[in-house]
């Protein structure tokens, strides 16, 4: 089975994508797995080219016959999820529970099913990569994201590869959950600022409290020199490693409006062989 | 009237914007809907703060009552309910609270329990009123908790809403009902690739909406090409500026240091109630 290493902040704005794209260069043999569904940025980066898609059906939908139904009002009554109103459904509030349904009378209401996003294998110039995109408004974000684990898994695998570099979303809910369970481990990129300590602090928690190996990346760490003290503190208190402190340099920004990662747009940069250290440190959690 | 601050992209300077539009008012209701990982507190300094749980309705199966049918089961799409060979299980954090399987339990064996998930916080800064909801650790489901914070909307003030970055179903639970958005963006390809699908959500919502891009100066041209194609209101560029990064990192609102830009959300402000004129 291939180590699954996954790249979360809490807060967003980090640099997580900006980061994952750099150290997936210097994994060398690597399927990639952007899990940020809701707002994926990785295949700015990497380019890829689409090999195959597929739908993602994450739920379903009610949807009311007019012809059958008599507007007795029980379904809507029924809904916990306001979803129905004039004898309507309105598809953003419906989760799809089948309350309605089983309400009806009139068996008027039918549960169809719900295309939430689509899913993407792909080439990239550093090896496959897996990815999709939710669609806006839709919920279900956590079953999208173990589809895009389970397909990358499988391809890593299948072509021997032994590492699986997951891209995660910010915060802690249902997305995220579903991108750090069972991974082997997980690497926090923070920022030395209260919202980035407090966010930090809280995804530190989740992982915890799911059993998985924390390490963390200070990001733009130049910035509060204070607040950085504080992370390194925290971490050697709560025993987590802290890979790197990476100095806020615009070069990081440059790279992405060039469309290239850190090593590529700058090998000999001092972030890039700090970055070349990091990864190095990454496979020795992993081996 | 609701302002909802929103953006694609997380880190872009959502709270940095709702927070310091809320101090250069003054009496305004500040409400943090990323309640994932709410930040507006961090930029204010919270005294006498109270706290409220938030709770939703969870199965609870009394097992004498229970002939192991599976009926509840069987019904549940979300699999929160497992009939094993002894006893009924219930993985409350897999329930979405819809209240089938009590429904359809046809032993009346299934009963309803709360079952707390996050808080509420509050307080008041001088003038400025900040609600926020906190989820707790591990908890998958944010969309009650949001709308337990949106229920503080109060309709005699103005609302601020900080939201969620994304355009999932958090993201429009929060937006949902607001009079403007202002989607706050960065000048990078990964900021304009965001905004853009933000747009899409927001045209869908019908709701009308400006931009306000932070960081000016640190990327390309690409966010500000787009909006001029696009016919979209640029409200406001905060230029990339080490001592605002500085400011934001210490914790401090950078109105309170820099008070020209007092004035410059209290136009931003004029703008957008010019531009929801406008829109009606």
């Amino acid at each position: 089975m291939a180590n699954e290493i996954a790249i979360v902040s809490g807060k967003g704005g980090t640099g997580k994508t900006t980061i994952c794209a750099a150290l997936a260069m210097f994994a060398g043999d690597v399927v990639l797995a952007d899990c940020d569904v809701d707002a994926p940025d990785l295949h700015i980066i990497l380019q890829p080219t689409i090999k195959s898609s597929s739908d993602f059906v994450g739920s379903q939908v009610a949807i009311i016959d007019e012809n059958q139904c008599t507007e007795c009002g029980l379904c809507e009554q029924a809904c916990r999820f306001h979803a129905i109103a004039d004898s309507l459904v309105n598809p953003i509030a419906c989760e799809g529970c089948g309350v309605c349904a089983h309400v009806c009378p009139e068996n008027a209401v039918q549960m169809t099913d719900r295309q939430s996003g689509a899913l993407y294998v792909s080439e990239t110039r550093i090896g496959n990569m897996v990815h999709a995109k939710l669609f806006p408004g839709e919920g279900n974000s956590g079953k999208l994201v173990t589809e895009v684990r389970k397909l990358s898994t499988a391809i890593a695998d299948e072509q021997e590869t032994h590492t699986v570099l997951i891209d995660g979303s910010p915060g802690i809910g249902c997305p995220v959950i579903a991108t750090v369970t069972g991974i082997r481990l997980g690497v926090i990129v923070t920022e030395p600022t209260m919202s980035g300590i407090h966010d930090m602090k809280r995804v530190l928690d989740l992982l915890k409290r799911f059993r998985i190996t924390a390490t963390v990346i200070i990001n733009k760490f130049d910035l509060n020199l204070t607040n950085t003290e504080a992370i390194e503190q925290y971490c050697q208190e709560n025993d987590i490693e802290v890979l790197g402190k990476i100095r806020f340099d615009s070069i990081m920004t440059q790279s992405m409006v060039a469309a290239k990662s850190l090593p590529e747009f700058a090998p000999n940069h001092e972030i890039s062989l700090l970055l070349k250290r990091i990864w190095r440190r990454i496979t020795d959690f992993i081996t | 009237m609701i302002i909802a601050v929103a953006s694609g992209k997380g880190g872009t300077g959502k709270t940095t914007v709702a927070v310091n539009l809320a101090l250069s008012l003054g009496s305004t209701n500040l409400l943090d809907c990323d309640v994932e990982e709410p930040n507006a507190h961090t930029l204010l300094y919270p005294t006498n703060v109270q706290t409220t749980p938030v709770t939703v309705a969870v199965p609870s199966v009394d097992q004498e009552k229970c002939t192991l049918c599976g009926k509840c089961a069987e019904f549940c799409r979300f699999n929160a309910i497992f009939v094993g060979k002894s006893k009924t299980m219930v993985y409350s954090e897999m329930c979405h609270s819809c209240g089938g399987c009590s429904l359809v339990c046809p032993e009346k064996a299934i009963t309803e329990i709360q079952r707390p998930i996050g808080q509420i916080h509050q307080f008041t800064i001088n003038d400025t009123h900040l609600v926020y909801g906190e989820l707790s650790v591990g908890e998958p489901i944010a969309t009650t908790l949001i709308q337990a914070v949106k229920s503080y909307i109060d309709s005699d003030t103005i609302n601020i809403i900080d939201a969620p970055p994304g355009t999932a179903c958090p993201v429009i639970e929060t937006m949902r009902s607001s009079d403007f958005l202002v989607l706050v963006t960065e000048p990078t390809p990964f900021g304009l690739h965001d905004l853009i699908m933000a747009v899409e959500v927001v045209r869908e919502l019908k709701i009308p909406f400006g931009v306000i891009i932070n960081r000016a100066g640190i990327g390309d041209e690409g966010v500000e090409s787009f909006c001029y194609e696009n016919k979209i209101p640029i409200l406001m560029r905060i230029p990339f500026d080490r001592h605002i990064a500085e400011l934001y990192s210490r914790g401090l609102p950078f109105v309170q240091d820099m008070p020209d830009w007092r004035e410059r959300f209290k136009n931003l402000f004029h703008e957008i109630k010019r531009l929801i004129q406008v829109g009606k």
